[in-house]
């Protein structure tokens, strides 16, 4: 990237406008958090945003975040959802800006605040067993991030927690980050919601580390609107025993990336994953997963789908790594596309790299029209056309949000998604 | 022992409509779909080469022949299949051009097929459907839709009519239904829609004996004075259980021999060959008219 470039001069403004203000984190000793930052400041400004030569960046520019004003984004003054409480068996709380999230809050039982020497240790060690430290979305939120959300979980919490970003019209940029930690045999339904209607970018990353026997049900429901940017790193690693089910639905985001990264650090886990991606305009919804197995008998069960409309363009690159020590993987990967018009375009891109020889490991990727068949079936019962393709989208949409953490209703996804993100 | 027309020695080049010659039962009856020299063709195939069949009000027809005589390009046909273009005739219901009207638009005036072959479509709830299709129905014929709770109670006693297990209503359409549950759930939608003209192709296909008693039982519940029903079939075990009033043969995109119940049985007995005969003689006359017998 050269010094004089729009990206470049974006990406200092940024740095810049984020580098005075480092809150106490939360719970955290700020000069972790500050180490942390630095070291990623110097290197985003050494290498810049990711070119499109970059084989993990060939289908997704960056260019739209230039657009964004580098300015820290406000938490808007009307933080609670009149259109969508909150499910009356969820604790909802709202994230961004410099509030604490957990201010004034009762936690359920079995959640806490993570001690700030747990932090301390745990910040990073995710992502490094995950292998994603270099993520350029990671180093990106390090470099402005000033505060963690960082919760233990110890037992069964019976109350699912649900995380609100809601940037609504304002602009700017939000980086968060949240720190997770199941004990063994703990359990947690989270939906994590992301919205915005501006231009914005919400730069988010998640580290849970899941010990033995722990669960996690993970949901990450982003409605986005114009030319709003999300960008999002989720890393889990994964103990004997665990099970991860994390469901992401996306739609409606000028740009939009997501990287799941599991890691099961001594196999014997089971990870499920469902994906979502709604694109339509010129709007890009770009998918980066990667699951490494690091011994054996370790489960992956992953789906992938997109519908995109119009100049819409969906990327699902799915890695998944079987090492020689990962003897007795069972690993599924499905991708499955819907595209609704000619200009429409999904590159779905598998990457198993299997070196264990007792594994068995399937991946397959379809990409479709509307079956006209299906069309006319519905039309011969009196629905009309646009009717028709409606209820064939949220059919195909509906195995995906049917995924989402059970509170995700209270958001009503699929007419958030496809009337919003697709009106006919 | 010869047959009417061959005992009147008529000349059948001579007539452009067999309902000139067919007797038919209720002279008075509403005709509610008229078809006349009806031409057809997928791509540049040419299927339907001239099918006239006239339907009354009350009456119960079923069309035979061999795979690949045009028997199911004329059900989807008449329902509006994209796929089919007609490239001569008419096909009037209840007096209106029925040829003009979009697949919906049909459904929604009555007409109904019965698929041979249901698609299956995950993710989209059964229950649903069918309510989004009965209401569409509905506010054509003038009267009130129903909301969630009062189409429940219709649906929960309509299901009697093909003995189905409610069950089926919470799962996706036809998703992982067996042959039967699937043909089951065409008869409930036709239960639910009350179709004036009600097109049933294969019907039977797939369908072990109690299934197919199950189901032809159904379809006999819903047969009125008012409606009418194509039987669209390979079998005469169906004709077994639904008694026709009228048995047409296809062939060769063409009905050839129309016939009483006895017609099927003569089918069942001597095969498709001597319609063939019939098939050859008729290329004769192609020009003017289909051969046409009653037996």
């Amino acid at each position: 990237m050269s010094p004089g470039s729009a990206s470049a001069v974006w990406l200092e403004s940024v740095l810049r406008v984020f580098e005075p203000s480092l809150p106490a984190a939360v719970g955290a000793t700020a000069g972790d958090l500050a180490q942390s930052r630095t070291a990623a400041r110097d290197h985003l400004r050494r290498l810049g945003l990711p070119p499109t030569r970059q084989e993990a960046w060939r289908f997704t520019s960056l260019a739209p975040l230039i657009a964004v004003p580098p300015r820290v984004l406000p938490m808007p003054e009307q933080a609670f959802e009149p259109n969508h409480p909150p499910a009356s068996k969820a604790l909802r709380l709202y994230w961004g800006g410099d509030r604490d999230p957990l201010a004034g809050v009762d936690l359920p039982e079995g959640l806490s605040r993570l001690e700030t020497s747990v932090q301390d240790a745990l910040l990073g060690t995710v992502l490094q067993t995950a292998g994603t430290t270099d993520s350029w979305l990671a180093r990106f939120n390090a470099a402005l991030v000033g505060q963690v959300l960082a919760l233990r979980v110890r037992g069964r919490v019976a109350l699912p927690l649900e995380l609100v970003s809601d940037c609504g019209q304002e602009t700017g940029v939000r980086p968060l980050r949240l720190l997770l930690l199941l004990e063994e045999d703990a359990s947690l339904e989270l939906l994590q919601v992301h919205r915005a209607s501006d231009t914005s970018l919400t730069t988010v990353v998640v580290e849970a580390q899941l010990a033995p026997r722990s669960r996690l049900r993970h949901g990450v429901l982003a409605q986005g609107a114009g030319a709003s940017c999300l960008l999002a790193h989720l890393a889990f690693s994964q103990s004997p025993a665990s099970e991860l089910d994390l469901t992401t639905v996306v739609g409606g985001w000028g740009l939009v990336r997501l990287e799941p990264a599991i890691s099961q650090v001594m196999g014997a886990a089971a990870t499920r994953l469902r994906g979502l991606q709604v694109a339509r305009d010129r709007q890009i919804a770009d998918l980066h997963s990667l699951v490494r197995f690091e011994g054996p008998e370790g489960q992956l069960d992953q789906l992938q789908k997109a519908v995109v409309d119009d100049a819409g363009r969906s990327i699902f690159h799915g890695a998944v790594q079987v090492p020689q020590a990962a003897q007795r993987t069972s690993a599924s990967q499905l991708s499955r596309n819907l595209l609704l018009c000619d200009r429409a375009r999904v590159d779905a891109i598998p990457q198993l790299e299997i070196v264990a020889d007792d594994v068995r490991c399937t991946h397959g990727a379809t990409v479709t029209r509307l079956q006209q068949e299906e069309l006319f079936y519905l039309r011969s019962r009196g629905l009309g056309s646009d009717q028709a393709a409606r209820l064939l989208l949220e059919g195909f949409c509906d195995e995906i949000l049917a995924s989402l953490p059970e509170s995700a209703s209270s958001w009503d996804p699929a007419a958030a998604l496809l009337r919003k993100a697709l009106p006919r | 022992m010869p047959t009417i027309l061959e005992s009147l020695d008529l000349d059948c080049s001579l007539f452009h409509s067999y309902s000139l010659l067919f007797p038919v039962i209720r002279p008075d009856a509403t005709i509610l779909l008229e078809i006349r020299n009806l031409h057809a063709k997928v791509g540049d195939q040419p299927i339907l080469k001239g099918v006239d069949l006239t339907l009354r009000a009350g009456e119960i027809h079923a069309v035979m022949g061999r795979n690949g005589s045009g028997k199911s390009t004329l059900s989807k046909l008449l329902a509006g299949h994209p796929a089919y273009t007609v490239t001569a005739g008419t096909v009037h219901y209840k007096g209106e051009d029925l040829l003009t009207l979009a697949p919906e638009e049909r459904a929604r005036a009555g007409v109904f097929l019965g698929f041979q072959y249901p698609v299956e479509i995950p993710g989209v709830s059964n229950l649903e459907f069918l309510r989004v299709a009965t209401n569409s129905r509905r506010v054509a014929q003038g009267v009130e839709e129903l909301d969630t709770f009062a189409f429940e109670d219709l649906v929960r006693e309509r299901l009697k009519v093909v003995q189905m297990d409610p069950a089926f209503l919470e799962r996706s359409v036809n998703e992982g239904f067996s042959g039967g549950e699937k043909k089951r759930n065409e008869i409930l939608q036709m239960a639910l829609l009350e179709p004036l003209v009600a097109i049933l192709d294969e019907t039977d296909s797939g369908l072990d004996i109690d299934a197919l008693r199950i189901v032809s039982a159904g379809v006999n519940q819903l047969a009125t004075p008012d409606n009418c029903i194509l039987l669209i079939t390979h079998y005469q075990r169906l004709l077994d259980e639904i008694t026709p009033d009228f048995v047409h043969v296809m062939a060769a995109g063409r009905i050839l021999r129309t016939g009483g119940k006895e017609l099927a049985l003569e089918l069942e007995r001597r095969g498709y060959d001597w319609i063939d005969e019939g098939l050859e003689s008729s290329d004769q006359v192609d020009s003017i008219a289909p051969a046409l017998e009653v037996v």
